[in-house]
Protein backbone atom coordinates (compact mmCIF):
# COMPACT_ATOMS: atom_id res chain seq x y z
CA UNK A 1 0.00 0.00 0.00
CA UNK A 2 1.15 3.54 -0.64
CA UNK A 3 1.57 5.74 2.41
CA UNK A 4 -1.60 7.61 1.36
CA UNK A 5 -3.62 4.38 1.05
CA UNK A 6 -2.39 3.49 4.54
CA UNK A 7 -3.45 6.88 5.92
CA UNK A 8 -6.94 6.41 4.45
CA UNK A 9 -7.17 2.88 5.85
CA UNK A 10 -5.89 4.00 9.28
CA UNK A 11 -8.32 6.97 9.38
CA UNK A 12 -11.25 4.62 8.73
CA UNK A 13 -10.06 2.02 11.21
CA UNK A 14 -9.20 4.57 13.95
CA UNK A 15 -12.66 6.15 13.76
CA UNK A 16 -14.29 2.74 14.39
CA UNK A 17 -11.71 1.58 16.97
CA UNK A 18 -12.00 4.81 18.97
CA UNK A 19 -15.78 4.30 19.22
CA UNK A 20 -15.46 0.67 20.37
CA UNK A 21 -12.39 0.37 22.55
CA UNK A 22 -11.97 2.67 25.57
CA UNK A 23 -8.28 3.46 26.28
CA UNK A 24 -6.63 1.59 29.19
CA UNK A 25 -5.90 4.79 31.16
CA UNK A 26 -9.59 5.79 31.03
CA UNK A 27 -10.71 2.31 32.16
CA UNK A 28 -8.29 2.46 35.11
CA UNK A 29 -9.56 5.93 36.10
CA UNK A 30 -13.20 4.74 35.99
CA UNK A 31 -12.27 1.76 38.21
CA UNK A 32 -10.67 4.15 40.71
CA UNK A 33 -13.82 6.29 40.59
CA UNK A 34 -16.02 3.27 41.35
CA UNK A 35 -13.88 2.36 44.37
CA UNK A 36 -14.01 5.96 45.63
CA UNK A 37 -17.82 6.01 45.43
CA UNK A 38 -18.07 2.61 47.13
CA UNK A 39 -15.88 3.88 49.97
CA UNK A 40 -17.98 7.01 50.39
CA UNK A 41 -21.17 4.93 50.43
CA UNK A 42 -22.98 6.89 47.68
CA UNK A 43 -25.14 4.18 46.13
CA UNK A 44 -26.44 6.31 43.24
CA UNK A 45 -22.92 7.33 42.16
CA UNK A 46 -21.77 3.74 42.59
CA UNK A 47 -24.66 2.55 40.42
CA UNK A 48 -23.76 5.03 37.65
CA UNK A 49 -20.08 4.07 37.59
CA UNK A 50 -20.96 0.38 37.77
CA UNK A 51 -23.23 0.84 34.73
CA UNK A 52 -20.47 2.69 32.84
CA UNK A 53 -17.96 -0.10 33.49
CA UNK A 54 -20.55 -2.77 32.67
CA UNK A 55 -21.30 -0.91 29.42
CA UNK A 56 -17.63 -0.96 28.41
CA UNK A 57 -17.60 -4.73 29.06
CA UNK A 58 -20.69 -5.23 26.90
CA UNK A 59 -19.11 -3.20 24.07
CA UNK A 60 -15.97 -5.38 24.32
CA UNK A 61 -17.93 -8.63 24.30
CA UNK A 62 -20.39 -7.65 21.58
CA UNK A 63 -17.75 -5.81 19.52
CA UNK A 64 -20.06 -2.81 19.37
CA UNK A 65 -19.97 0.96 19.88
CA UNK A 66 -19.65 2.19 23.48
CA UNK A 67 -21.88 5.25 22.87
CA UNK A 68 -24.28 6.06 20.04
CA UNK A 69 -22.78 9.51 19.49
CA UNK A 70 -20.22 8.98 16.73
CA UNK A 71 -19.23 12.62 17.21
CA UNK A 72 -17.29 14.88 14.90
CA UNK A 73 -13.97 13.38 13.78
CA UNK A 74 -10.89 15.15 15.14
CA UNK A 75 -7.38 14.07 14.09
CA UNK A 76 -4.01 15.02 15.50
CA UNK A 77 -1.37 14.23 12.89
CA UNK A 78 2.39 14.48 13.41
CA UNK A 79 4.43 14.16 10.25
CA UNK A 80 8.07 13.12 10.52
CA UNK A 81 10.25 15.74 8.86
CA UNK A 82 12.39 13.02 7.25
CA UNK A 83 9.38 12.15 5.06
CA UNK A 84 8.65 13.96 1.83
CA UNK A 85 4.83 13.88 1.70
CA UNK A 86 1.96 15.86 0.19
CA UNK A 87 0.05 17.47 3.09
CA UNK A 88 -3.05 18.17 0.99
CA UNK A 89 -3.25 14.49 0.01
CA UNK A 90 -2.97 13.48 3.69
CA UNK A 91 -5.93 15.72 4.57
CA UNK A 92 -7.91 14.38 1.65
CA UNK A 93 -7.26 10.73 2.65
CA UNK A 94 -8.24 11.40 6.29
CA UNK A 95 -11.57 12.71 5.00
CA UNK A 96 -12.10 9.72 2.71
CA UNK A 97 -11.30 7.40 5.65
CA UNK A 98 -14.06 9.02 7.73
CA UNK A 99 -16.52 8.76 4.85
CA UNK A 100 -15.69 5.08 4.38
CA UNK A 101 -16.10 4.33 8.10
CA UNK A 102 -19.48 6.07 8.04
CA UNK A 103 -20.71 4.20 4.96
CA UNK A 104 -19.12 0.79 5.47
CA UNK A 105 -19.65 0.19 9.24
CA UNK A 106 -22.19 2.05 9.03
CA UNK A 107 -21.81 4.85 11.61
CA UNK A 108 -24.54 7.37 12.39
CA UNK A 109 -23.71 10.61 10.57
CA UNK A 110 -23.93 13.81 12.60
CA UNK A 111 -22.68 16.51 10.22
CA UNK A 112 -25.07 19.29 9.16
CA UNK A 113 -24.76 22.80 7.67
CA UNK A 114 -24.77 25.28 10.58
CA UNK A 115 -27.48 27.51 9.05
CA UNK A 116 -29.67 25.29 6.90
CA UNK A 117 -29.09 22.24 9.17
CA UNK A 118 -28.97 20.16 5.97
CA UNK A 119 -27.14 16.87 6.66
CA UNK A 120 -24.11 15.67 4.66
CA UNK A 121 -24.65 12.00 5.70
CA UNK A 122 -20.87 11.39 5.69
CA UNK A 123 -19.56 12.69 9.06
CA UNK A 124 -17.46 15.04 6.90
CA UNK A 125 -18.07 18.44 5.32
CA UNK A 126 -16.63 21.90 5.12
CA UNK A 127 -13.86 22.07 7.77
CA UNK A 128 -14.65 18.57 9.08
CA UNK A 129 -12.78 16.37 9.92
CA UNK A 130 -10.86 18.78 12.13
CA UNK A 131 -7.20 18.10 11.45
CA UNK A 132 -4.44 19.40 13.72
CA UNK A 133 -1.17 19.10 11.84
CA UNK A 134 2.19 19.06 13.57
CA UNK A 135 5.69 17.87 12.83
CA UNK A 136 8.17 15.58 14.53
CA UNK A 137 11.79 16.29 13.75
CA UNK A 138 14.03 13.47 12.56
CA UNK A 139 11.50 10.63 12.12
CA UNK A 140 10.17 9.15 8.89
CA UNK A 141 6.82 8.11 10.36
CA UNK A 142 3.38 9.68 10.63
CA UNK A 143 1.52 9.46 13.94
CA UNK A 144 -2.28 9.76 13.77
CA UNK A 145 -4.43 10.06 16.88
CA UNK A 146 -8.18 10.19 16.33
CA UNK A 147 -10.85 11.42 18.76
CA UNK A 148 -14.55 11.27 17.80
CA UNK A 149 -15.82 14.28 19.75
CA UNK A 150 -19.28 13.74 21.20
CA UNK A 151 -21.75 16.60 21.25
CA UNK A 152 -22.87 16.48 24.88
CA UNK A 153 -19.40 17.35 26.10
CA UNK A 154 -18.41 19.60 23.17
CA UNK A 155 -21.50 21.75 23.77
CA UNK A 156 -19.92 22.55 27.14
CA UNK A 157 -17.01 24.59 25.75
CA UNK A 158 -16.00 27.94 27.20
CA UNK A 159 -13.60 30.80 26.54
CA UNK A 160 -12.96 33.86 28.65
CA UNK A 161 -10.38 36.56 28.14
CA UNK A 162 -9.71 37.32 31.80
CA UNK A 163 -7.74 40.34 32.94
CA UNK A 164 -4.10 39.79 33.86
CA UNK A 165 -4.99 41.09 37.34
CA UNK A 166 -7.49 38.20 37.75
CA UNK A 167 -4.40 35.99 37.93
CA UNK A 168 -4.27 32.36 38.90
CA UNK A 169 -7.20 32.76 41.26
CA UNK A 170 -9.41 34.08 38.47
CA UNK A 171 -8.41 31.14 36.27
CA UNK A 172 -9.38 28.63 38.96
CA UNK A 173 -12.66 30.36 39.67
CA UNK A 174 -13.61 30.44 35.98
CA UNK A 175 -12.82 26.73 35.45
CA UNK A 176 -14.90 25.70 38.47
CA UNK A 177 -17.77 27.93 37.27
CA UNK A 178 -17.65 26.20 33.86
CA UNK A 179 -17.91 22.78 35.50
CA UNK A 180 -20.79 23.95 37.66
CA UNK A 181 -22.59 25.51 34.68
CA UNK A 182 -22.14 22.28 32.67
CA UNK A 183 -23.64 20.17 35.46
CA UNK A 184 -24.92 16.82 34.25
CA UNK A 185 -24.84 17.66 30.54
CA UNK A 186 -21.29 16.66 29.44
CA UNK A 187 -21.69 13.09 30.84
CA UNK A 188 -19.50 13.29 33.95
CA UNK A 189 -17.14 11.99 35.21
CA UNK A 190 -15.33 14.09 32.63
CA UNK A 191 -11.80 14.73 31.45
CA UNK A 192 -11.44 18.46 31.85
CA UNK A 193 -9.18 20.24 29.35
CA UNK A 194 -7.92 23.72 30.20
CA UNK A 195 -6.04 25.88 27.70
CA UNK A 196 -4.14 28.88 29.06
CA UNK A 197 -2.57 31.76 27.18
CA UNK A 198 -1.93 32.36 23.49
CA UNK A 199 -4.52 34.15 21.39
CA UNK A 200 -8.16 33.12 21.85
CA UNK A 201 -8.02 30.44 19.13
CA UNK A 202 -4.76 29.03 20.50
CA UNK A 203 -6.30 28.76 23.98
CA UNK A 204 -9.24 26.74 22.57
CA UNK A 205 -6.90 24.45 20.64
CA UNK A 206 -4.82 23.85 23.75
CA UNK A 207 -7.97 23.00 25.71
CA UNK A 208 -8.89 20.40 23.07
CA UNK A 209 -5.38 18.91 23.19
CA UNK A 210 -5.76 18.71 26.99
CA UNK A 211 -9.21 17.09 26.99
CA UNK A 212 -8.86 14.67 24.08
CA UNK A 213 -5.22 13.80 23.46
CA UNK A 214 -3.54 13.61 26.88
CA UNK A 215 -3.35 10.33 28.80
CA UNK A 216 -4.94 10.24 32.24
CA UNK A 217 -2.13 10.05 34.77
CA UNK A 218 0.15 12.31 32.74
CA UNK A 219 1.12 15.68 34.20
CA UNK A 220 2.11 18.84 32.39
CA UNK A 221 5.95 18.98 32.33
CA UNK A 222 5.79 22.56 33.63
CA UNK A 223 5.64 22.31 37.46
CA UNK A 224 3.38 25.38 37.77
CA UNK A 225 0.90 23.95 35.27
CA UNK A 226 1.10 20.51 36.93
CA UNK A 227 0.37 22.11 40.31
CA UNK A 228 -2.67 23.86 38.81
CA UNK A 229 -3.91 20.53 37.39
CA UNK A 230 -3.80 18.97 40.87
CA UNK A 231 -5.51 21.93 42.54
CA UNK A 232 -8.28 22.07 39.92
CA UNK A 233 -8.95 18.31 40.13
CA UNK A 234 -9.33 18.63 43.89
CA UNK A 235 -11.69 21.63 43.61
CA UNK A 236 -13.82 20.14 40.83
CA UNK A 237 -14.31 16.89 42.72
CA UNK A 238 -15.12 18.76 45.92
CA UNK A 239 -18.17 20.31 44.20
CA UNK A 240 -19.90 16.94 44.68
CA UNK A 241 -21.67 17.11 41.29
CA UNK A 242 -20.59 13.52 40.72
CA UNK A 243 -21.16 10.93 37.98
CA UNK A 244 -23.91 12.09 35.58
CA UNK A 245 -24.49 15.12 37.85
CA UNK A 246 -26.45 12.92 40.27
CA UNK A 247 -24.06 13.58 43.16
CA UNK A 248 -20.81 11.96 44.26
CA UNK A 249 -17.06 12.31 44.64
CA UNK A 250 -16.10 11.74 40.99
CA UNK A 251 -16.98 14.73 38.82
CA UNK A 252 -13.71 14.64 36.85
CA UNK A 253 -11.40 11.72 36.12
CA UNK A 254 -8.60 14.15 35.32
CA UNK A 255 -7.81 17.82 34.74
CA UNK A 256 -5.22 18.53 32.06
CA UNK A 257 -3.72 21.97 31.51
CA UNK A 258 -1.88 23.02 28.35
CA UNK A 259 -0.43 26.50 27.91
CA UNK A 260 1.18 28.95 25.52
CA UNK A 261 2.84 32.28 26.15
CA UNK A 262 0.48 35.20 25.82
CA UNK A 263 0.31 38.99 25.53
CA UNK A 264 1.06 41.22 28.55
CA UNK A 265 -2.56 42.36 28.50
CA UNK A 266 -4.11 38.86 27.93
CA UNK A 267 -5.15 36.15 30.37
CA UNK A 268 -7.08 33.72 28.13
CA UNK A 269 -8.70 30.65 29.68
CA UNK A 270 -10.37 28.03 27.52
CA UNK A 271 -12.27 24.98 28.75
CA UNK A 272 -13.04 21.92 26.65
CA UNK A 273 -14.65 18.86 28.17
CA UNK A 274 -14.40 15.22 27.17
CA UNK A 275 -17.06 12.82 28.44
CA UNK A 276 -16.22 9.71 30.54
CA UNK A 277 -15.58 7.55 27.48
CA UNK A 278 -12.38 9.54 26.77
CA UNK A 279 -12.24 7.99 23.34
CA UNK A 280 -9.10 8.14 21.25
CA UNK A 281 -7.20 5.69 19.05
CA UNK A 282 -3.69 5.88 17.66
CA UNK A 283 -1.77 4.54 14.69
CA UNK A 284 1.73 5.06 13.35
CA UNK A 285 2.33 4.82 9.60
CA UNK A 286 5.84 4.00 8.49
CA UNK A 287 7.51 5.23 5.30
CA UNK A 288 6.79 1.92 3.52
CA UNK A 289 3.07 2.20 4.32
CA UNK A 290 3.04 -0.22 7.28
CA UNK A 291 0.39 0.56 9.95
CA UNK A 292 0.92 -0.08 13.68
CA UNK A 293 -2.12 0.44 15.90
CA UNK A 294 -1.94 0.99 19.65
CA UNK A 295 -1.03 3.33 22.46
CA UNK A 296 2.73 3.28 21.92
CA UNK B 1 -34.20 3.63 47.95
CA UNK B 2 -36.36 0.92 46.44
CA UNK B 3 -36.18 -0.83 43.08
CA UNK B 4 -39.35 -0.91 40.96
CA UNK B 5 -40.03 -3.21 38.01
CA UNK B 6 -42.57 -1.39 35.85
CA UNK B 7 -44.57 -2.48 32.83
CA UNK B 8 -45.90 -0.08 30.22
CA UNK B 9 -48.23 1.73 29.84
CA UNK B 10 -47.57 3.42 33.20
CA UNK B 11 -50.42 4.48 35.48
CA UNK B 12 -50.43 7.73 37.43
CA UNK B 13 -50.40 5.74 40.70
CA UNK B 14 -47.28 3.80 39.65
CA UNK B 15 -45.51 7.03 38.77
CA UNK B 16 -46.52 8.86 41.94
CA UNK B 17 -45.21 5.96 44.06
CA UNK B 18 -41.65 6.61 42.86
CA UNK B 19 -39.25 8.54 45.10
CA UNK B 20 -36.02 10.40 44.31
CA UNK B 21 -33.04 8.01 43.86
CA UNK B 22 -35.30 4.93 43.63
CA UNK B 23 -34.25 2.72 40.72
CA UNK B 24 -36.57 1.51 37.97
CA UNK B 25 -36.45 -1.08 35.21
CA UNK B 26 -39.04 -1.09 32.44
CA UNK B 27 -40.52 -3.89 30.38
CA UNK B 28 -42.84 -3.14 27.47
CA UNK B 29 -42.78 -0.28 24.97
CA UNK B 30 -40.59 2.84 24.90
CA UNK B 31 -40.84 5.62 22.31
CA UNK B 32 -37.71 7.29 20.93
CA UNK B 33 -37.94 11.05 20.33
CA UNK B 34 -35.45 13.88 19.81
CA UNK B 35 -35.27 17.59 18.92
CA UNK B 36 -36.64 17.33 15.36
CA UNK B 37 -39.41 14.90 16.39
CA UNK B 38 -40.78 17.33 18.95
CA UNK B 39 -40.31 20.39 16.73
CA UNK B 40 -42.66 18.57 14.29
CA UNK B 41 -45.21 17.70 16.97
CA UNK B 42 -45.33 21.03 18.78
CA UNK B 43 -43.87 23.76 16.55
CA UNK B 44 -45.43 22.42 13.34
CA UNK B 45 -48.54 21.12 15.11
CA UNK B 46 -48.50 17.60 13.63
CA UNK B 47 -49.92 15.02 16.05
CA UNK B 48 -47.90 11.83 16.54
CA UNK B 49 -49.39 8.91 14.58
CA UNK B 50 -49.42 6.62 17.64
CA UNK B 51 -50.88 6.55 21.15
CA UNK B 52 -48.42 7.94 23.70
CA UNK B 53 -50.75 7.80 26.74
CA UNK B 54 -49.09 6.22 29.76
CA UNK B 55 -46.00 6.23 27.60
CA UNK B 56 -42.29 6.32 28.29
CA UNK B 57 -40.24 8.55 25.97
CA UNK B 58 -36.49 8.16 25.52
CA UNK B 59 -34.39 11.08 24.24
CA UNK B 60 -32.49 9.37 21.46
CA UNK B 61 -31.41 9.32 17.83
CA UNK B 62 -30.43 5.70 17.23
CA UNK B 63 -27.78 4.33 14.91
CA UNK B 64 -29.58 1.77 12.71
CA UNK B 65 -29.26 -0.26 9.52
CA UNK B 66 -32.22 -0.47 7.12
CA UNK B 67 -32.99 -4.03 6.05
CA UNK B 68 -34.27 -5.20 2.66
CA UNK B 69 -37.83 -5.62 4.02
CA UNK B 70 -37.92 -1.97 5.20
CA UNK B 71 -37.50 -2.80 8.88
CA UNK B 72 -34.64 -1.39 10.94
CA UNK B 73 -31.91 -3.32 12.70
CA UNK B 74 -30.52 -1.70 15.86
CA UNK B 75 -26.82 -0.85 15.77
CA UNK B 76 -26.31 1.60 18.63
CA UNK B 77 -29.12 3.13 20.63
CA UNK B 78 -28.11 5.60 23.31
CA UNK B 79 -29.36 8.73 25.03
CA UNK B 80 -28.90 12.41 24.27
CA UNK B 81 -28.96 15.45 26.57
CA UNK B 82 -32.55 16.17 27.67
CA UNK B 83 -32.05 19.80 28.66
CA UNK B 84 -32.19 20.94 25.02
CA UNK B 85 -35.72 19.56 24.74
CA UNK B 86 -36.96 20.81 28.10
CA UNK B 87 -39.78 22.99 26.71
CA UNK B 88 -41.54 20.02 25.11
CA UNK B 89 -41.92 18.05 28.35
CA UNK B 90 -45.06 19.72 29.69
CA UNK B 91 -47.06 19.49 26.42
CA UNK B 92 -45.97 15.86 25.93
CA UNK B 93 -47.56 15.04 29.26
CA UNK B 94 -50.52 17.41 29.04
CA UNK B 95 -51.59 16.81 25.43
CA UNK B 96 -50.46 13.22 24.86
CA UNK B 97 -50.44 11.63 28.34
CA UNK B 98 -46.73 10.75 28.52
CA UNK B 99 -45.83 9.59 32.06
CA UNK B 100 -42.04 9.23 31.99
CA UNK B 101 -39.08 10.76 30.22
CA UNK B 102 -35.86 8.74 30.08
CA UNK B 103 -32.82 10.88 29.42
CA UNK B 104 -29.54 12.29 30.59
CA UNK B 105 -28.58 15.75 31.81
CA UNK B 106 -31.92 16.51 33.47
CA UNK B 107 -34.79 18.94 32.92
CA UNK B 108 -35.44 22.46 34.20
CA UNK B 109 -37.76 23.93 36.84
CA UNK B 110 -40.83 24.22 34.57
CA UNK B 111 -40.71 20.52 33.80
CA UNK B 112 -40.27 19.66 37.50
CA UNK B 113 -43.47 21.60 38.26
CA UNK B 114 -45.29 20.00 35.31
CA UNK B 115 -44.34 16.52 36.50
CA UNK B 116 -45.72 17.32 39.94
CA UNK B 117 -48.97 18.72 38.51
CA UNK B 118 -49.60 16.05 35.86
CA UNK B 119 -48.02 12.97 37.45
CA UNK B 120 -44.78 12.35 35.61
CA UNK B 121 -41.19 11.37 36.33
CA UNK B 122 -37.76 11.85 34.81
CA UNK B 123 -35.69 8.68 34.83
CA UNK B 124 -31.94 9.24 34.47
CA UNK B 125 -30.13 6.73 32.35
CA UNK B 126 -26.34 6.58 32.26
CA UNK B 127 -25.38 8.80 29.34
CA UNK B 128 -22.94 7.19 26.93
CA UNK B 129 -23.83 3.66 28.01
CA UNK B 130 -25.30 2.79 24.62
CA UNK B 131 -23.86 -0.72 24.34
CA UNK B 132 -25.88 -1.85 27.36
CA UNK B 133 -28.93 0.15 26.31
CA UNK B 134 -28.89 -1.41 22.83
CA UNK B 135 -28.75 -4.88 24.40
CA UNK B 136 -31.85 -4.12 26.52
CA UNK B 137 -33.87 -2.98 23.49
CA UNK B 138 -35.24 -6.18 22.01
CA UNK B 139 -36.62 -4.80 18.79
CA UNK B 140 -37.42 -1.67 16.80
CA UNK B 141 -41.12 -2.37 16.21
CA UNK B 142 -42.16 0.79 14.34
CA UNK B 143 -40.73 3.95 12.82
CA UNK B 144 -42.66 7.05 11.79
CA UNK B 145 -41.41 10.19 10.04
CA UNK B 146 -38.39 8.59 8.37
CA UNK B 147 -37.66 11.91 6.63
CA UNK B 148 -36.31 13.11 10.00
CA UNK B 149 -33.74 10.28 10.15
CA UNK B 150 -32.24 9.68 12.66
CA UNK B 151 -34.64 11.91 14.67
CA UNK B 152 -37.73 9.92 13.68
CA UNK B 153 -40.45 8.79 16.06
CA UNK B 154 -39.32 5.31 17.10
CA UNK B 155 -41.15 2.52 18.94
CA UNK B 156 -38.96 0.03 20.81
CA UNK B 157 -39.85 -3.19 22.65
CA UNK B 158 -37.72 -3.45 25.81
CA UNK B 159 -37.11 -5.96 28.59
CA UNK B 160 -35.71 -4.95 32.01
CA UNK B 161 -34.60 -1.63 30.55
CA UNK B 162 -32.44 -0.03 33.23
CA UNK B 163 -31.51 0.43 35.97
CA UNK B 164 -32.85 3.97 35.64
CA UNK B 165 -32.56 6.42 38.54
CA UNK B 166 -35.57 8.53 39.55
CA UNK B 167 -34.00 11.98 39.22
CA UNK B 168 -37.22 14.07 39.10
CA UNK B 169 -40.20 12.66 40.95
CA UNK B 170 -43.91 13.52 40.73
CA UNK B 171 -43.75 15.51 43.98
CA UNK B 172 -41.70 18.52 42.87
CA UNK B 173 -38.25 17.13 43.72
CA UNK B 174 -35.23 17.14 41.41
CA UNK B 175 -32.02 15.32 42.27
CA UNK B 176 -30.19 17.52 39.75
CA UNK B 177 -31.39 20.68 41.52
CA UNK B 178 -30.50 19.28 44.95
CA UNK B 179 -26.98 18.30 43.82
CA UNK B 180 -26.45 21.68 42.14
CA UNK B 181 -27.64 23.62 45.18
CA UNK B 182 -25.26 21.65 47.39
CA UNK B 183 -22.43 22.20 44.88
CA UNK B 184 -23.15 25.96 44.77
CA UNK B 185 -22.95 26.12 48.57
CA UNK B 186 -19.59 24.29 48.55
CA UNK B 187 -18.19 26.51 45.80
CA UNK B 188 -19.10 29.62 47.82
CA UNK B 189 -16.72 28.32 50.49
CA UNK B 190 -13.81 27.81 48.03
CA UNK B 191 -10.99 30.37 48.41
CA UNK B 192 -9.43 29.67 44.93
CA UNK B 193 -6.02 30.60 46.38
Amino acid sequence: MSIYDSIEEAAKELYIRALKDIPADVRAALDRGLRAEQQSGNTTAEQVLFTIIENIKVADEQDTLVCQDTGLPVFRVRIGTALNVDGAEIESRLRIGCERATREYPLRSNTVHPLTRKPTHTNTGQGIPAVKLGFARGTDEIEIVMAPKGSGSENMSFLKMLNPADGRKGIKRFVVECVFESGARPCPPVILGVGLGGTSDVAMQLAKEASCFREIGSSNPDPDAAQLEAELLDLVNRTGLGPQGLGGATTALAVHVEWAHTHISHNPVAVNIQCWRGERARAVISADGGIRYGAS
Amino acid sequence: MAHHKLETPLTEDAVRALRLEDTVSITGIIFGIRDATQIRIFDQGIAPPCDLSGGVCLHTAPGVRKLADGRYEKLSIGTTTSTRMDRFTEPLMEQYGVRAIVGKGGLLAGSVRAMQRLGGVYLAITGGAAALETLQIEEITDVWWEDLMPECLWRFRVRDFGPLIVAIDAHGNSLFDRVKAEAAARIREFSFD
